[in-house]
């Protein structure tokens, strides 16, 4: 038999190497699903990773990458500081429906003016939406003690609530022949998020998760703050020692990754999704999870992951329309990728040695 | 409008039943020094795997069983990577939810619109998985409180270390309560499917498994605070939809957050209450959440 050693410190070749493994891993399981229901598991596989990039119709579908991965990198960026400390925002799916609320509110009430403020508004707005959603759990955690990864989940239910009330309800567009949802405001151009260069899927909330990456990295290895969330979550006790405020750094990381999760929803509803419906949320706050973790909660490997989560995205709807796979392959796919690194992940903790008998 | 109390009592009790099954599995395994943040997944799981063979079978007790055997499986891989490879149960837990909700989305598709075979009655027109679920939480009480296996158990959740020193095997223990936990929260997602909507739709469990996981903690980890807690749940589903029914001037969507801000006010009360409270007592168990890794 075989026993775990524990490591003193992780090695680098492991922690790049188990997200690679975990990745390919994925794909062989996946293959064998396939196979399974009765796919050809080469072209399925191939569908969905290579074809969006490289296959035939690939100038369509290359810029819906940097429009999939915008979202997924600004959350996970968020998000990757809390889990840092052992703070966990797992409601940010919430966060970002009602900072697109909050942001497509500001849009639809100066609806149909025409000035330059209104967008720099609408961002503000959406910040501030995401920032006091995740205030909540924040709030409720550091007076009463309240477990963040209860009160945070629950208020995305509420949040999907509200999303529903406004699409058949205040928000509901009044030119729109009685249908739910709120008017589109890629149609108000004062309130649009465009795709900036033509045939790049680049728009503001791209650059903003570029933006926040870096900020990400800064912060995380050469600030003081990043010094604590890391000592934090390694040693709590130590860093209690070390003048670290633990309920600071509760709102902090949670009001931090709900500006960014409110951000990525209001660019998502002025931009790509246009409008406000019952289900806006589509989940990008929850594969956003699996991009913190698969990029090792590094803004490098965020990076990374954020494009490969919004690979599979783009290649799960290809595989669906070609292939007629189901629509939840996706889902599947990200929930096994997930499963794998964590598994894998005994690698780089541990040393497996041969028992001695 | 009349409200006849003992009709919604017997509708409070449906609504608590899922909540219920899943809750007293958790806290078996919250209690073993586990959590599974899966609860979710598992049910989900249970929901479709119970309703397919509900509806292959035309017998619902059958259907249970399926569902029971799908959440011990979800639950066996969480299982493994958190005893085995020591990962995180955080995250696996997140994992195993949206693993679950993602693959009952794919193998759900043949079952939407198909309707379930009848359910089970029993003695005073309540069914007989209603009984059930009652009865287990005075054995889930007495296993634990009573009999030796059940010390065991809280002792390996209280301090594994020591449980470990003293030659009880922690992981098998662990295993178990895993087990425990994923067929009692398959049941109850296949309540809800097949006793409550009668039909399959997806992701329908709707955040039960994680209002079953903040009743765990109301409950602080007694199994009479879970029934407790079910009901209050079930109380408050029952008179939110008996308030859409009567055309109460608020919307819909509105009124359907009752069940998710009741689970907030009351994880924000009792959490209160354990940190400004005198009694000591209801803290959570000691080495909840904690990987097991024996170094000899």
């Amino acid at each position: 038999m075989f026993r775990l050693e524990p490591r003193a410190s992780a090695p680098l070749l492991w922690q790049v190497a188990t997200p690679v493994l975990a990745v390919i891993a994925t794909m062989i399981a996946g293959g064998i699903l396939f196979a399974a229901l009765g796919f050809d598991p080469v072209a399925a596989i191939r569908t969905i990773f290579w074809d969006p990039l490289f296959g035939p119709a690939a100038s369509y579908s290359r810029p819906q990458l940097l429009v999939k991965a915008g979202p997924l990198i600004l959350i996970a960026c968020g998000l990757a500081l809390g889990f840092r400390a052992g703070i966990w925002n797992i409601g940010a799916e919430g966060q970002y429906i009602i900072g697109a609320i909050c942001g497509a509110a500001v849009a639809l009430a100066a609806y149909p003016a025409d000035a330059f403020w209104i967008f720099p508004a609408m961002i503000l707005a959406g910040a501030l939406g995401g920032w006091a959603w995740g205030m909540i759990p924040a709030v409720l955690r550091n007076w009463f003690g309240a477990s963040e990864i209860l009160v945070s989940l629950m208020l995305v239910y509420v949040a999907q609530k509200i999303a529903a009330w406004m699409a058949f309800g205040p928000m509901k567009n009044p030119e729109g022949f009685n249908f739910p949802g709120s008017r589109n405001l890629q149609q108000y151009e004062p309130a649009s998020n465009p795709e900036l260069i033509a045939g790049t899927g680049l728009h503001w909330g791209v650059i903003v998760a570029g933006i926040a990456l870096l900020v990400t990295w800064f912060v995380m290895s050469r600030h003081v703050l990043g010094f604590h969330i890391r000592t934090a979550g390694a040693a709590p006790r130590a860093a209690r020692f070390a003048g670290v405020r633990p309920e600071r750094l509760v709102a902090l990381c949670l009001g931090v990754s709900g500006a960014l999760a409110g951000l990525a929803g209001l660019f998502e509803v002025a931009g790509p999704a246009g409008q406000i419906t019952e289900s806006f949320g589509s989940g990008y706050g929850f594969t956003a999870i699996i991009v913190a973790f698969l990029g090792r909660l590094h803004p490098l490997g965020i990076l990374l992951a954020g494009l490969l989560m919004a690979l599979t995205y783009i290649g799960g709807e290809l595989a669906q329309l070609m292939l007629q796979l189901p629509a939840a392959t996706v889902q599947v796919f990200q929930g096994m990728l997930l499963f794998f690194l964590l598994g894998f992940d005994v690698l780089t903790r541990y040393r497996i040695r041969r028992r001695h008998a | 409008m009349m409200i006849d109390p003992i009709a919604v009592f017997v509708l409070l009790l449906g609504a608590a039943t899922p909540i219920l099954f899943a809750a007293l599995g958790e806290l078996v395994v919250e209690r073993a020094g586990v959590l599974n943040l899966g609860v979710e997944g598992m049910m989900i799981g249970g929901a479709l795997a119970g309703f397919a063979a509900a509806h292959a079978t035309g017998s619902p007790a059958l259907g249970f069983v399926a569902a029971a055997f799908a959440g011990v499986a979800l639950s066996m891989i969480f299982a493994f990577l958190s005893l085995y490879l020591l990962s995180n149960q955080v995250a696996t837990g997140l994992a195993l939810t949206l693993f679950g909700l993602g693959l009952t989305a794919m193998f759900g598709k043949p079952y939407e619109g198909v309707k379930a075979p009848a359910m089970m009655a029993g003695p005073l027109g309540l069914n007989l998985m209603i009984w059930l679920g009652l009865a287990m939480v005075p054995v889930v009480w007495w296993a634990l409180t009573r009999t030796r296996p059940g010390l065991i158990l809280r002792a390996v959740g209280e301090n594994h270390d020591a449980a470990h020193a003293l030659g009880y095997p922690v992981r098998r223990v662990r295993l178990g309560a895993i087990a425990f936990g994923g067929a009692m929260a398959g049941m109850g997602g296949a309540y809800i499917s097949i006793a409550t909507v009668l039909q399959w739709t997806e992701g329908m469990t709707a955040g039960a498994g994680w209002i079953a996981l903040a009743i765990v903690v109301f409950a602080q980890w007694n199994p009479w605070g879970v029934l407790a807690g079910a009901w209050l749940f079930g109380g408050v589903t029952v008179l939110q939809l008996r308030l859409q029914a009567a055309g109460v001037a608020v919307p819909v969507q509105l009124l359907s957050m009752a069940p998710y801000l009741a689970t907030i006010l009351v994880l924000v009360l009792i959490s209160a209450r354990q940190k400004f409270g005198r009694s000591a007592g209801g803290a959570a168990p000691g080495s909840l959440g904690r990987p097991f890794h024996a170094l000899r």
